[in-house]
């Protein structure tokens, strides 16, 4: 056997809380399309980050051509041909997309302190035919969309002479025909003798396009594969490991009664198209979709968030104008978006604070006065019903783990009475354990009746949460599937049917 | 593409014509207003404004911001007059140690930005109380005048071809200044760190550098504006600086940069300059009351910013 051109052996990292990876390997040959998956959490892009110099690992060893070495910034990446296309594109939108390309390398030749942008230009176009982008070099980049900004990137990697690219879930903004394209180039550098690292989350691409699959779940390795050695459900069962979805399942199944909300033909832009669907009473209702597919978009102009621009919602039967957050808070909806720490939480205020903040009028005595003896008492009781893990209820919400956040906030929303209640991505960033919690939560506030609305990009949490499961594409739903006859393969199906 | 590629220009056209119609309407309203000395009035109140205009340009396209440049500018004349005139140097050391010192309190204040990790209001906000009370204190809270030095009055009002040195010394910093913009890697880099600092950062180039000789730059042209207005009112006066941090702003931002960073250009903050000089200037001439003035200026700043961001919704 050759020595493989990349070898990540034993590669620990440590953040704050968390042991982000332990002991996790990776190896990638030339000319090698090598997927690598996982769900979130699972430590992929960070395994690749400290590949690309992004991170520092804590432990382990990387070698290039089976020689060690330490890759302590990017700048030492790309001299060693490793070059990371990030999930979040890493382009400074206000130059073109030559300066962006050779930020950095742009000084003239003859007088070091000026640029040369006849000379990037020109560099620019040469790249650009090598894969096929007709693109001028000197359109600025913010004006591109985000397909184009990838292949920017492509022909930014490509000219540090690259041997190594990484793709962190390159097509999950992309339309069919941009995969294709995306694809072709991919294989034309495949051809090149490059080696291509492959995160993403769609079991269908791996097949198309990839020679071997990594599988990492909770930042340790799990197993490398050739594609034609191992089938989809093997994959996804390696991903998901059995014990983790355990407690997920849900207590029994719920017979229909009473509709609690009911939305009719929501517009708004190109997210919410047409939407129209109805929640029961002690109801789960998973939405499932690609990223981009307008599940959050569509809770938000349900929340009154975003206004809606047509469409009628009704709440127990009653026609409800929402225009606002505070109209869809006093028609009992709650919601709790994906990004806790942007929009859910006073991070610095203490999880009394934050509990109480949306019933403060209920809890004022004399001239506006607080009752802090009636907020206490009120915070504590949530506290425990919820078993919010804090050591008082005067601990800031910043030092609370991710699962115990999100009970301050569904505390939050459950003391303002809201029996309608909106979880985007609830577990996202949690660790397993807390994960289980949430689930746990979940099932218990439908039993006791309330209505939930489950938003989430892990297949296996949907289909095992979820009554029904409603599936989103392009901003329109296209299926509306009971969990009993819901598999990963239908969802997929609904979720990728494009108009 | 080619419509959006317009935008920019197209926003540089708007303020251009805006400053048009203004001279225009003063033109009809009052024939005092296009005589050759209100028109080089009009040169000269621009100039001290305009380079500290352009000198912030620099810092708010990285995304920064510098409130001290008021003072700044004072403290350059006032190093300049305690070399010339407190200690009898020569005029051309007097003010190169004018404009270094701008230069100095420049890199402190990006020092304190990217090394210190300090936000830019409140870097920026400290080094305008002390370059505030350093004026006062190297002064002895007096005006220091340059009695018996005439040719640094000469500065400022030397006339070239019939304009005076203090708007050459303008119009060459406002063309150096948008050749270091558009041509040089200073240029690019200040773009790229207001586009996305950590894109940059990533990039493999040193942006923490970089950042502080932005603030550098731009307190050099601080320091530059300083000589300037001292030689126009042949003292250095201590007190002088609080609010034309705001007039600068103003100026940068009619002219089409962006607070957030990425955007803007030299010729946009010159026109916005103008604007506000020509707007001041020309009220004055149809008596309208200094106050009022004032008010009209500020309508001025939040329409033109609003005019942006519709413009940027259409999109």
């Amino acid at each position: 056997m050759t020595v493989p051109l990349v070898r990540m052996i034993d590669i620990d990292k440590h953040f704050p809380g968390v042991q982000a990876l332990s002991k996790c390997r990776f190896e990638l040959e030339r000319g090698e399309i090598h997927a690598l998956v996982g769900e979130n959490g699972a430590g992929k892009s960070t395994l690749m980050k400290i590949l690309a110099g992004v991170y520092r690992k804590d432990g382990g060893r990387i070698e290039i051509d089976g020689k060690p070495v330490e890759v302590h910034s990017t700048r030492q990446a790309q001299e060693l041909g490793i070059s990371i296309i990030h999930q979040e594109l890493n382009l400074m939108k206000h130059l073109t997309a030559a300066q962006n390309i050779f930020i950095g390398r742009e000084r003239s030749r003859r007088v070091p302190f000026l640029t040369d942008d006849r000379r990037i230009n020109n560099e620019t176009r040469v790249l650009f035919e090598k894969i096929h982008l007709s693109l001028e070099p000197t359109v600025k980049v913010g004006e591109l969309t985000v397909a184009k900004q990838q292949m920017v990137e492509i022909a930014k990697a490509l000219s540090y002479n690259m041997r190594v690219l990484i793709m962190d879930e390159p097509t999950s903004a992309l339309s069919e025909s941009e995969i294709e394209d995306l694809f072709a180039v991919m294989r034309e550098l495949k051809q090149q003798g490059i080696g291509i690292v492959y995160i993403t989350h769609r079991m269908e691409e791996i097949n198309r396009i990839c020679d071997r699959v990594t599988v990492m779940r909770d930042g340790h390795y799990i197993g490398t594969n050739p594609i034609s050695g191992i089938t989809r459900e093997q994959i996804i069962a390696q991903m998901v490991g059995r014990e983790i979805y355990e407690t997920a399942r849900k207590e029994g199944i719920k017979t229909r009664d009473e509709v609690v909300l009911e939305v009719r033909n929501l517009n708004r832009g190109k997210q919410v198209r047409d939407v129209s669907f109805t929640l029961d009473r002690g109801e789960i209702l998973g939405f499932a979709g690609l990223l981009g597919a307008g599940r959050t978009e569509t809770a938000r102009a349900i929340f009154g968030a975003d206004p809606l621009e047509s469409g009628e919602i009704f709440v127990r039967g009653k026609h409800v104008h929402i225009r606002h957050p505070r109209d869809a808070v006093a028609c009992g909806i709650g919601y709790l978006s994906e990004d806790r720490k942007q929009y859910g939480l006073a991070l610095s205020l203490s999880v009394e604070q934050n509990t109480v903040m949306s019933s403060l009028p209920r809890f004022l005595s004399w001239f506006g006065v607080v009752n802090t003896r009636q907020t206490r008492r009120a915070t504590t009781e949530y506290v425990e019903r919820l078993k919010t893990k804090t050591p008082t209820i005067d601990q800031a919400v910043r030092n609370l783990s991710g699962g115990n956040q999100q009970k301050v906030i569904i505390g939050k929303w459950l003391l303002r009475d809201c029996d309608i209640l909106i979880f985007d991505e609830p577990t996202r960033g949690i660790d397993v354990g807390a994960k289980n919690e949430i689930y746990k939560l979940l099932n218990e506030l439908a039993e006791q009746g309330k209505s939930i609305i489950m938003i989430s990009s892990e297949l296996p949490e949907i289909l095992r949460m979820s009554h029904r499961i409603v599936v989103m594409c392009e901003g329109r739903i296209t299926g509306v599937l009971d969990a009993s006859q819901a598999t990963q393969e239908t969802i997929m199906h609904y979720a990728t049917m494009r108009s | 593409m080619a419509g959006k590629m317009n935008t920019k220009t197209l926003q540089t056209i708007l303020a251009f014509g805006s400053l048009i119609l203004l001279i225009i309407i003063f033109a009809i309203a009052s024939p005092n207003f296009l005589k050759f000395e209100n028109i080089i009035g009009i040169l000269l109140a621009t100039s001290v404004n305009g380079i500290l205009a352009v000198g912030i340009t620099f810092i708010i396209i990285t995304g920064g911001i510098d409130l001290s440049l008021g003072t700044v500018m004072t403290f350059g004349s006032v190093v300049a007059g305690v070399f010339i005139s407190f200690w009898n140097f020569p005029i051309p050391l007097g003010v190169a140690m004018g404009i270094m010192a701008g230069g100095f309190c420049g890199f402190l204040n990006g020092v304190a930005v990217a090394r210190l990790k300090l936000p830019p209001f409140i870097a920026t906000l400290g080094m305008m109380m002390i370059t505030k009370g350093l004026n006062l204190v190297l002064s002895g809270t007096k005006p220091i005048y340059f009695v018996d030095k005439p040719v640094f009055g000469q500065i400022a009002a030397f006339p070239v071809l019939g304009i005076p040195l203090g708007v050459v010394i303008f119009f060459a910093s406002a063309l150096v200044a948008a050749f270091i913009l558009s041509k040089t890697i200073v240029g690019r880099y200040t773009y790229a760190i207001g586009s996305n600092e950590e894109a940059t950062r990533l990039s493999g180039i040193n942006t923490d550098a970089w950042k502080i000789g932005i603030y550098s730059l731009g307190g050099l042209f601080f320091g530059i504006a300083g000589i300037v207005m001292a030689s126009r009112l042949q003292s250095a006066q201590p007190a002088l600086g609080p609010g034309y941090e705001l007039d600068a702003i103003a100026a940068a931002v009619i002219g089409g940069a962006s607070l957030s960073g990425g955007e803007g250009n030299i010729l946009g903050t010159i026109i916005g300059a103008f604007i506000i000089t020509v707007l001041t200037n020309g009220l004055r001439i149809l008596s309208v009351p200094q106050e009022w003035q004032m008010v009209i200026t500020g309508l001025i700043v939040i329409s033109s910013v609003y005019l942006d961001i519709l413009r940027r919704k259409v999109r």
